[in-house]
């Protein structure tokens, strides 16, 4: 049994309590008022030069502008350049940005966890034998999924009681007439609706909670029985949640993620978030299994479980690579304007070295530190490409999160590093409390054996 | 000039590798174990040095982008440029997108090829050329270890048995 040393548990809480310092500090410190905003950002980015540029840039993409979510509509901004609704526009663009530094690690640490689940649930219904030493771990790993989706459920109740603007969508009205009419909401609005998301986004919710409780439940089972039923029934249950996965995963990313921007679409996108979040799962449970076995506490793994799950890094990296370039060799190849309107912030505006940085960090820095397979059987090895693709990752959410809600002034200050470690400490708690529930070494699996002595 | 060999037949592969641990510490020299399919981990416990394989396929897939890069660029910039739905056609770095499924697949096109024809040079084998397996059954189900025999085998052929071997010759092999 894994006890909860004091020492990771001071750590965690640490983090806690310092990043909700960090939040508060970003709360406080948002602008009321167009005058605070100003006094605020005046020697950074709302300089004479910059302001013309950007409200020269309203005026030319009319069409396709709201992608920066504008809260009103787009005749708005089209016939005039009305410089008060412009600030106020800015305003709340920096209002966002203490949701949007929640936000974006809320949901980042949540689909870790969920993607953890599916990892699992996929050496399950594949009946791998290399993997059943590191199931606990994994089974660990998705402990944050409970805490971590009434979190963001949470923050998405408050989205739609107008309680900040990280989802424009929310502003608009399908009535010509109205100041805030938006064309685009026309085709969209019987799903992207107040009461169907919430609805939505519920379901989700329940459905992880209620697939992780079961199938660990099965798990645990199998310690005790003296049959094989529970690792049938967890057969059955992980390939059932495979599937309904997949389905409820296209909608949510295309909720909680993609209709920030809302005028954009694109049907690759899921699988897209879904690839980033799964790589990051499979770095995370290496970590957290490269850290217990340094504590000793899993005798059974061995190097050779380490580099499998270093290989799998490294096909994931490549894997979320093809979904990138598949996705932007399109849009740049047919150049649609609302389409290329979604790019334009991240290739080319305020994004640009974020968005080349996390394509180096993701994609160029793996392959090269993961080909060779003897650096794969080197834990720090491990642990040092793993740190680069987590924050390529972090990044990743983050660029697909905040050129919709914070627009170009964007900012990695004390709130974003705050909420990165709050939710870091949160799930350091979540994951490393799930971990003592049950012995680590998950005995009475059939394929228990094959994985003890497996060896690449 | 002549030298004898042992050859033991095993039918498993699990069998085999142990055998062959078993073999090595007693030092044995295996000369060549021939095997139906790729048996995990049997080149690590005989002992072989690691293959090579990987840097040429590193080689070749360079070679395989080196060239695609070069030959996009003389076709699709120097030599014939055109307007494809409005692409930039004079400059291959801001057309770059637009080749790299072409990129890619050669230089998986270069490693795949190349790779198979250093295979079938670096082992020697060609087509019409008379199969060297000493035995047609490890063609389909059977094991077979060959170790060179000098002097008295009897301690090697009680090694072999008490190994799990289905069935152990020797055979006086001409060079």
């Amino acid at each position: 049994m894994y006890t909860f040393s004091s020492r990771l548990k001071t750590f965690a809480f640490a983090l806690i309590i310092l990043g909700a310092i960090g939040i508060a500090i970003g709360f406080f410190t948002t602008p009321q008022t167009v005058d605070e905003y100003k006094a605020k950002y005046a020697d950074t980015h709302a300089t004479a030069t910059n302001h013309a540029v950007s409200s020269e840039e309203h005026s030319t993409n009319t069409e396709v502008h709201s992608v920066a979510n504008e809260h009103g509509s787009a005749n708005e901004h089209g016939a005039n350049n009305d410089h008060a609704k412009h600030d106020e526009h800015l305003l709340m663009q920096a209002q966002n940005r203490p949701w949007t530094a929640l936000y974006i690690p809320a949901i980042f640490f949540l689909l870790v966890s969920l993607c953890a689940l599916v990892f699992y649930a996929i050496q399950r219904a594949s009946t791998a034998g290399w993997s059943p030493v590191l199931f606990r771990v994994m089974e660990g790993v998705t402990g944050y999924i409970v805490p971590g989706s009434i979190i963001v459920l949470i923050l998405l109740i408050i989205s739609s009681m107008h309680g900040n603007h990280l989802f424009a969508w929310m502003y608009t009205s399908i009535d010509p007439t109205a100041e805030n009419y938006d064309y685009a909401m026309e085709t969209k609005d019987w799903w992207l609706n107040i009461p169907f998301f919430l609805t939505r986004s519920v379901i989700y919710v329940l459905l992880w909670i209620g697939f992780r409780h079961f199938i660990i439940k099965t798990s645990r089972a199998e310690d005790k029985a003296t049959d094989l039923k529970p690792y049938k029934k967890n057969f059955t249950l992980s390939v059932v949640f495979l599937i309904v996965f997949l389905v409820f995963e296209l909608f949510l990313a295309f909720d909680w993620l993609m209709s920030i921007d809302h005028h954009w679409f694109s049907q690759l996108y899921p699988f897209y978030v879904f690839a980033s979040m799964f790589v990051s799962a499979i770095t995370v449970i290496a970590f957290v299994t490269i850290y217990l076995r340094a504590k000793g506490f899993l005798p059974k793994v061995t190097d050779s479980h380490i580099h499998d799950l270093g290989k799998y890094m490294f096909a994931f990296s490549i894997f979320w690579t093809y979904l990138w370039f598949a996705q932007f060799m399109l849009q740049w190849y047919a150049n649609i304007p609302e389409e290329t309107a979604y790019l334009v912030p991240r290739l080319l505006g305020e994004y640009q070295g974020l968005f080349i940085g996390m394509l180096i960090m993701n994609f160029v820095f793996p392959i090269l530190i993961l080909m060779n397979s003897d650096y794969k059987k080197v834990p720090w090895f491990i642990v040092m490409a793993g740190l680069v693709i987590l924050a390529g990752h972090y990044i990743d959410i983050f660029v697909l999160v905040s050129p919709g809600t914070v627009g170009s002034n964007w900012h990695f200050g004390i709130p974003e590093i705050g909420a990165l470690l709050f939710f870091l400490g949160l799930f350091i708690y979540a994951v490393f409390s799930a971990l003592t529930k049950a012995p680590l070494h998950a005995e009475k699996n059939p394929f228990m054996k094959e994985s003890e002595i497996f060896h690449y | 000039m002549s030298s004898k060999v042992i050859h033991a037949l095993y039918d498993d592969d699990d069998v085999l590798l142990n055998a062959v641990k078993e073999v090595k510490a007693a030092d044995h020299h295996i000369e060549e174990v021939f095997t139906p399919f790729p048996v995990h981990g049997l080149d690590t416990a005989m002992g072989l040095e690691r293959t090579r394989m990987g840097v040429t396929a590193f080689l070749y897939g360079l070679t395989g982008l080196a060239f695609a890069a070069w030959f996009l660029n003389l076709i699709m910039i120097q030599d014939w440029p055109q307007n494809i739905g409005g692409k930039p056609s004079f400059s291959f770095a801001e057309n770059m997108p637009a080749f790299v499924p072409i990129l890619f697949e050669m230089t998986v096109f270069f490693a795949a090829h190349l790779m198979v024809i250093t295979f079938y040079m670096r082992s020697k084998i060609w087509p019409f050329k008379k199969a060297e397996n000493p035995d047609p059954r490890t063609t389909d189900d059977k094991f077979l270890m060959e170790i060179p025999v000098e002097g008295d085998s009897t301690a090697l052929r009680a090694l072999l048995e008490k190994t799990g071997a289905i069935e152990i010759n020797i055979i006086e092999k001409s060079h």
